[in-house]
């Protein structure tokens, strides 16, 4: 009797549990990976599945855009949340690729930095691109891209991302162009031609890079002295005791999204994805774990002060910085990438 | 007729089954041909569909153009019969101002958009900008209102580039993928010799290709060869050692060419160690590391078709050669290497065309330097999502394959057939 009974038990258990399986698919969530995944995992994927029970399927890009309008345009959708750029971002909600976002599920607009609401995407953490450098293999700390630039110097390779977007940037900054001018510079035939051929300097002793993960590797065997880095994967390098440093002057941040594919499954649960992920405290968590900055003004106040000191969003470090220029990218990204590919090819 | 005649003569004198007989056989004949057909219908069903479809999918995406003629209907309508010589009149201003309102903030304006920046940046923002705008408030000429807007719309260039555009093809992507485009006019032009790229790509794929394959056939000839003329138990063993790469994943592999061959490696490591060099030598990311990978990985598609020749191949007919007074160099470069030629043109062609499609062996171990054409169609299709672009370049690189094989049997096809062993 007893035994007839616990498996009755079970039977409703297991009946029970399958049809809240069904009444709450998991979510898929893709992101960039790496310890910026590992951060997000903990400041917001755990207290999402914890407060909604909803599952989270984690992924991984790179911001190949191919799939996510594959997907859209074969209207079958299985990537709920995705982290974009910003460029990117601005281009796919132009055509039609990530849907408008109702700011009344999410959260008060007013409680963020205004560049973090976009019609199509929703910015939760502010990053930057730094020079980083390893101290144990230079003497003397560089302090610019001019000195990025001095092979003299600084003798040694030097890492920079493959590709047109902020290299260019640099090359203007190096030459003495001040982060203010440097996309009016940037947007004439000849501010262009200056760029190139400030790179020309250097490009013998360029080793490019690709993904986020690289720069700290390359810095740390040695293979480079210098490289341009993501300000948040340098921390974790220097958390697990390498001796890497950033310099903060002449870095460009910008912000990144998450937005939802155009058709999405799982709508609900991806506005509560995001809801969870606007809130103050779990981007408090977030900036802890990796420091990039917040997006929620009231998070920034609550993080302490040797940690706001590391983020982009510090004065000290905003103070000679630029911001990322977006539309300056949609418009000129395909002909400057053409031509980088010309240029590195040669 | 007189085949006729002779069956006639050899059937004997029931002349009229003759005829039935006839047409017995070939109803039997097209029998066989349907059984034929039959089977292999599946696989000409399967290569149709799986192959030579989404080819010329792809290839037709290549000279596709539908987005300027779906966004912009009025104004190409207005514009049909223009001579592109000057402005054109306010009745195309106010047909574009009617397709903007229409179209205001749609997929369809940003796409047609998105593929004018292409031809000329700024555009983007010109059509999202304007349409921004819209509607005009009533009673304002369309003309003076996008003037107003934007002083590129007063100028020529941009009702040509409309224009060029508003035929549903387009050859603009494929002139691209050769470096040339049409100007205002309409006439081709070579490209900017500073963006001009993918010539030099090209000629570059042809070229590793090319020496990939000559150090492949001369790697490969002596070790088919070892294989052919050992006994079976030593060659057994041999022929693992060839096959055992195929086994391993592409990408183990040029892994571990990484390992090896890096600054920290362990063939600088242990140069170093006895003292032939003191400087590590730069062996990865180059040309020398990507042509390592390449040849180790393309070995056994040379090794293997020339084995098959080799071991067809008696080697008493050497020993005649030997034992008439020829000597064993000669002998071997006159009697044996002509009847191994048709396993050198299987093994050259193969190996040649696999390494013309190199993407990931290059993409890890080369620079961008290093870069070959299959690089710049995963570029386009994955990074910049310019299908166009993705579709011309594979187009060319199809073309140009084609061209070369057809050349190459012309070659090397009538050498082979004519050194076959009668």
């Amino acid at each position: 009797m007893k035994q007839k009974q616990s498996t009755m038990k079970c039977l409703a258990l297991a009946i029970g549990m399958a049809t809240m399986g069904a009444a709450h698919a998991d979510l898929t969530v893709i992101s960039f990976g790496g310890t910026n995944q590992k951060a997000q995992v903990k400041a917001f994927y755990e207290p999402f599945t914890r407060d909604t029970k909803i599952g989270i399927v984690q992924g991984e890009y790179n911001g190949e855009q191919a799939k996510i309008k594959a997907m859209v345009d074969a209207k079958n959708v299985t990537w709920d949340v995705v982290e974009v750029e910003s460029p990117e971002l601005a281009r796919g909600c132009e055509e039609g690729v990530y849907e408008k976002l109702d700011y009344s599920k999410i959260g008060n607009k007013k409680d963020y930095l205004d560049s973090a609401i976009r019609e199509c995407g929703f910015g939760f953490f502010v990053w930057s691109t730094v020079l980083a450098y390893n101290a144990d293999n230079l003497k003397t700390a560089p302090t610019s891209w001019a000195d990025f630039w001095d092979l003299k110097k600084f003798p040694g390779k030097r890492g920079m991302r493959k590709g047109a977007k902020f290299t260019l940037e640099f090359a203007l900054m190096a030459d003495g162009v001040k982060p203010a001018d440097v996309y009016k510079v940037l947007g004439s035939k000849a501010g262009v031609e200056r760029a190139f051929k400030k790179l020309d300097q250097i490009k013998p002793q360029i080793q490019w890079w690709e993904a986020g993960a690289q720069p700290p590797q390359l810095l740390a065997s040695g293979d480079v002295v210098m490289s341009s880095a993501y300000n948040g994967r340098i921390a974790a390098a220097q958390q697990e005791g390498r001796n890497l440093k950033i310099v903060w002057t002449g870095n460009i941040y910008d912000v990144e999204f998450f937005a939802l594919p155009v058709g999405v499954a799982q709508r609900d649960a991806a506005y509560k994805f995001l809801a969870t992920v606007g809130k103050a405290d779990h981007q408090k968590v977030y900036s802890s774990e990796i420091p990039y900055g917040p997006t929620n003004l009231k998070a920034m106040a609550q993080i302490p002060p040797a940690v706001a000191a590391e983020l982009p969003t510090a004065p000290a470090n905003a103070k000679t910085a630029m911001a990322s220029n977006t539309s300056f990218w949609v418009e000129h990204g395909e002909d400057l990438e053409q031509r980088f590919n010309a240029w590195a090819a040669r | 007729m007189s085949a006729n005649a002779s069956s006639a003569t050899v059937s004997g004198p029931p002349n009229t089954t003759a005829l039935p007989l006839k047409t017995q056989l070939r109803r039997a004949e097209r029998l066989k041909k349907l059984k034929y057909g039959a089977l292999i219908a599946p696989l000409a069903l399967f290569l149709l569909l799986t192959f030579l479809w989404p080819i010329g999918a792809l290839l037709m995406r290549s000279v596709e153009n539908p987005e300027v003629p779906e966004a912009l209907p009025q104004t190409l309508h207005a514009l049909a019969g223009w001579d592109r010589q000057a402005l054109p009149g306010d009745a195309v201003f106010a047909a574009l101002v009617a397709d903007l309102t229409e179209n205001k903030g749609s997929r369809t304006l940003a796409v047609a958009a998105k593929r004018l920046n292409m031809e000329e940046p700024g555009f983007r923002s010109l059509f999202m900008n304007s349409a921004r705008k819209m509607p005009l408030e009533p009673g304002v000429a369309p003309r003076q209102a996008l003037l107003e807007m934007d002083p590129q719309w007063g100028e020529l260039a941009t009702w040509q580039l409309i224009a060029r555009n508003g035929r549903a093809y387009t050859d603009y992507f494929l002139l691209a993928a050769l470096d040339m485009y049409r100007d205002g006019a309409g006439d081709i032009t070579q490209a900017d010799p500073l963006s001009s790229i993918f010539v030099d790509i090209f000629a570059r794929t042809f070229w590793m290709s090319l020496i990939v394959t000559i150090w492949c056939l001369a790697l490969g000839y002596p070790v088919a060869y070892l294989l052919a003329t050992q006994s079976s138990r030593v060659s057994n063993l041999l022929m693992i050692f060839v096959l055992l790469p195929f086994w391993t994943s592409i990408l183990v592999r040029v892994a571990a060419w990484i390992v090896l061959l890096q600054q920290g490696g362990l063939i600088n490591m242990g140069l170093i160690s006895l003292g032939i060099i003191d400087q590590p030598l730069q062996l990865v990311f180059n040309r020398i590391g990507v042509y390592i990978a390449m040849v180790h990985i393309l070995l056994p598609f040379m090794i293997l078709p020339l084995y098959s020749v080799m071991k067809g191949i008696s080697p008493t007919y050497l020993r005649a050669a030997v034992s008439l007074g020829c000597p064993p160099f000669r002998s071997y470069w006159k009697v044996y290497f002509p009847m191994t030629v048709p396993g050198v043109a299987a093994g050259g062609l193969l190996v040649f065309i696999i390494a013309m499609g190199y993407y990931i062996t290059p993409a890890l171990l080369g620079s961008p330097k290093e870069q070959m054409a299959s690089y710049f169609v995963a570029f386009y299709t994955n990074e910049t999502t310019n299908w166009g672009m993705a579709a011309a370049l594979s187009a060319v690189l199809l073309v140009a394959t084609m061209i070369l094989y057809f050349v190459y049997n012309r070659l090397v096809g009538s050498a082979s057939s004519g050194a076959k062993p009668r």
